[in-house]
């Protein structure tokens, strides 16, 4: 490509070091195509595992008659709902209408393009052989990695929106209105809570963050445990699961934002619903448990690098269908609170008291010193808020009919 | 392949921004200023500058056009509106002639200058080295332009909270109480 040492177009996967031929463009093919048939598979089998498990919660047996365990249980609904009748409300915008399910489906999709799901980050980069050629276990690596995340995240609101707007009826337009307020707010949560790892990685690439970590260097004690809980809880938002799932909430919005949708578009819906909660999770296991980083107990060398990521997928995925099967769903106003009053400003102080910790660290200072120096610092700007916030409290009881306040 | 895909790209932008202004339905148009970003961010990978892309997607297609869409769909204005009445007498021979003439502007100073079409020199080649684009930018962004940096910052701020002062209906005692969002559409 150009004379200058850096990203090439195609990233920073030492596949393309050597310039792209025949073989780098079927190695790439090969890991697209495995990596689109694999998350169809563990959006079928998430889906299945969900009910699964959700009815043993709930003394039920759930799923029983398809396949051993119902197993094939989203097979067959699948196939029912790929021979149902299309409908198209007559009031609905009908190319946003069909357009909508693609755009959810889509990003869901190109997220889990950046997760390294295995290699030996052990001493090495997390490079594997793959016919004898030198690459990353992860479909790209873009310069921008950790970015795309965020990205495909801010555009998987659009599928949520348009859908509901498109249907041209009341439901599905509230729950779209709420969905876009939503998952907007907790973007940002979301992206405040992953600076603290972006500090500590000092790299956007999903394979260095990885690799930062290796020798159980990772992120969730690097950064104090408190990003990850705030991230944890901005990508339940953020994927619209329970506790937070408003936009779909049966009792209130007759079905949510696709009310109106039947036969395959429905089932699209879902297949980027299910996929967003697996690759979100994949993320937070990138990003703060060290991705396929662990104790390497077996004699292939890449073997246990997938084994680990996906004992640490399966906890969070664990996690998300136990929160459903637990918590009640938020009120609308609790859940704007919990995002703009006590997830960002969490972050964000957060951010500031790893950063003062670091700075102190590399100029020699004492760190404990900066540290209280920094709360001390947001102490004083919390108490001027609240003392502004009193004030105008105060203004307005005394003169209700007046002016601005 | 770089000429391929610029001229690709130029089409979707052309395309996009004409549906901007050309599509009667708001929510359209919208959906086409979306286009032209995305086109935007392709042509900024094209240019080697993949934090500009991700920026482009993040801020505005992830951000401000959701913004737009919500306040059409909080306002229920994506219903036609008439457009054979001007807003403002004399509206669209002005913006006419105004666009026109930024056009020709832009085309002399590139026509005359010996700078050059915009490109990959002009993006990365002052700050070229073996750093990624994100630390060229930060680089530049926190020592020579901080001032203006932290200035653009606290103008935002600033009309942020202006725009809430100001947006504020003044208070009375009767419809206190009742939430503004609970009447939409």
């Amino acid at each position: 490509m150009s004379a200058v040492v850096g990203p090439s177009v195609f990233g920073l996967d030492p596949l393309y070091i050597g310039g792209v031929g025949l073989a780098e463009v079927l190695i790439t093919l090969l890991k697209v195509g495995a990596a689109f048939a694999l998350l169809l598979m563990a959006v079928m089998l998430m889906i299945w595992f969900e009910r699964k498990l959700i009815s043993d919660m709930q003394n039920r047996i759930g799923p029983n008659l398809a396949g051993p365990f119902g197993i094939f249980q989203t097979l067959a609904d699948g196939i029912k709902l790929f021979f149902k009748e299309d409908l198209i409300p007559e009031r609905s915008d009908r190319l946003v209408f069909k357009l909508a399910p693609f755009l959810s489906l889509v990003p869901a999709f190109l997220v889990f393009a950046v997760v390294p799901v295995g290699g030996d980050f052990d001493g090495s980069d997390g490079r594997v052989s793959l016919f004898g050629h030198e690459t990353f276990l992860q479909v790209s690596d873009p310069p921008v990695g950790i970015l795309l995340v965020l990205a495909m995240s801010s555009v998987a609101v659009y599928g949520v929106m348009l859908a509901g707007w498109s249907s041209g009826s009341k439901y599905p337009l509230l729950a779209s209105v709420r969905a876009s307020a939503q998952m907007v707010s907790y973007e940002a949560a979301l992206g405040l809570s992953l600076v603290a790892v972006l500090l500590k990685s000092g790299s956007l690439s999903t394979n260095q963050i990885v690799a930062e970590q290796s020798m159980w260097n990772w992120n969730l004690w690097v950064t104090w445990v408190v990003p990850m809980v705030v991230f944890l809880i901005a990508a339940t938002a953020e994927l619209n699961r329970p506790p937070f799932d408003l936009v779909e909430a049966e009792q209130e919005l007759v079905g949510g934002f696709h009310t109106e949708y039947s036969s395959i578009r429905f089932a699209l819906f879902f297949l980027a619903e299910f996929m967003n909660t697996i690759t979100m999770s994949a993320i937070i296991v990138t990003l703060f448990l060290g991705g396929p980083n662990g104790p390497d107990f077996t004699t292939v060398g890449w073997l246990s690098g997938l084994l680990w990521f996906f004992v640490k997928l399966m906890l969070f995925l664990f996690a998300f269908v136990w929160l459903r099967a637990t918590l009640p769903r938020f009120r609308y106003d609790q859940l704007m609170d919990l995002g703009w009053k006590l997830l960002i400003p969490l972050s964000l102080g957060w951010l500031l008291v790893l950063a003062s910790y670091d700075i102190a660290g590399d100029r020699g200072w004492n760190r404990a010193a900066a540290v209280i120096a920094m709360l001390a610092v947001m102490a004083a700007l919390a108490g001027l808020l609240a003392l502004a916030l009193r004030a105008a409290r105060q203004r307005r009881e005394l003169d209700p009919q007046g002016g601005f306040a | 392949m770089e000429t391929a895909v610029f001229i690709v790209c130029a089409a979707i932008v052309l395309a996009g921004a004409l549906g901007v202004v050309l599509v009667r339905n708001p929510v359209h148009a919208a959906l086409s200023l979306v286009g032209t970003l995305f086109g935007m961010a392709v042509l900024f990978l094209n240019l080697e500058a993949h934090f500009l892309a991700a920026v482009q997607i993040i801020v505005y297609a992830g951000a401000i056009v959701v913004l737009f869409l919500f306040v059409i769909m909080l306002l229920g204005v994506d219903r036609l509106e008439d457009l054979s009445v001007e807003p403002i007498t004399g509206q669209r021979a002005l913006a006419a002639i105004v666009g026109l003439g930024t056009f020709g502007l832009a085309a002399a100073f590139l026509a005359t200058s010996d700078i050059g079409v915009p490109g990959q020199e002009a993006l990365t080649g002052p700050v070229a080295g073996q750093y990624s684009n994100l630390r060229q930018i930060a680089d530049v962004l926190f020592t020579d332009y901080v001032y203006a940096f932290e200035a653009t910052a606290a103008l935002l701020t600033i009309s942020v909270v202006g725009a809430v002062v100001m947006s504020r209906r003044m208070v009375r005692s009767h419809d206190a109480a009742e939430p503004e969002t609970a009447k939409d559409d």
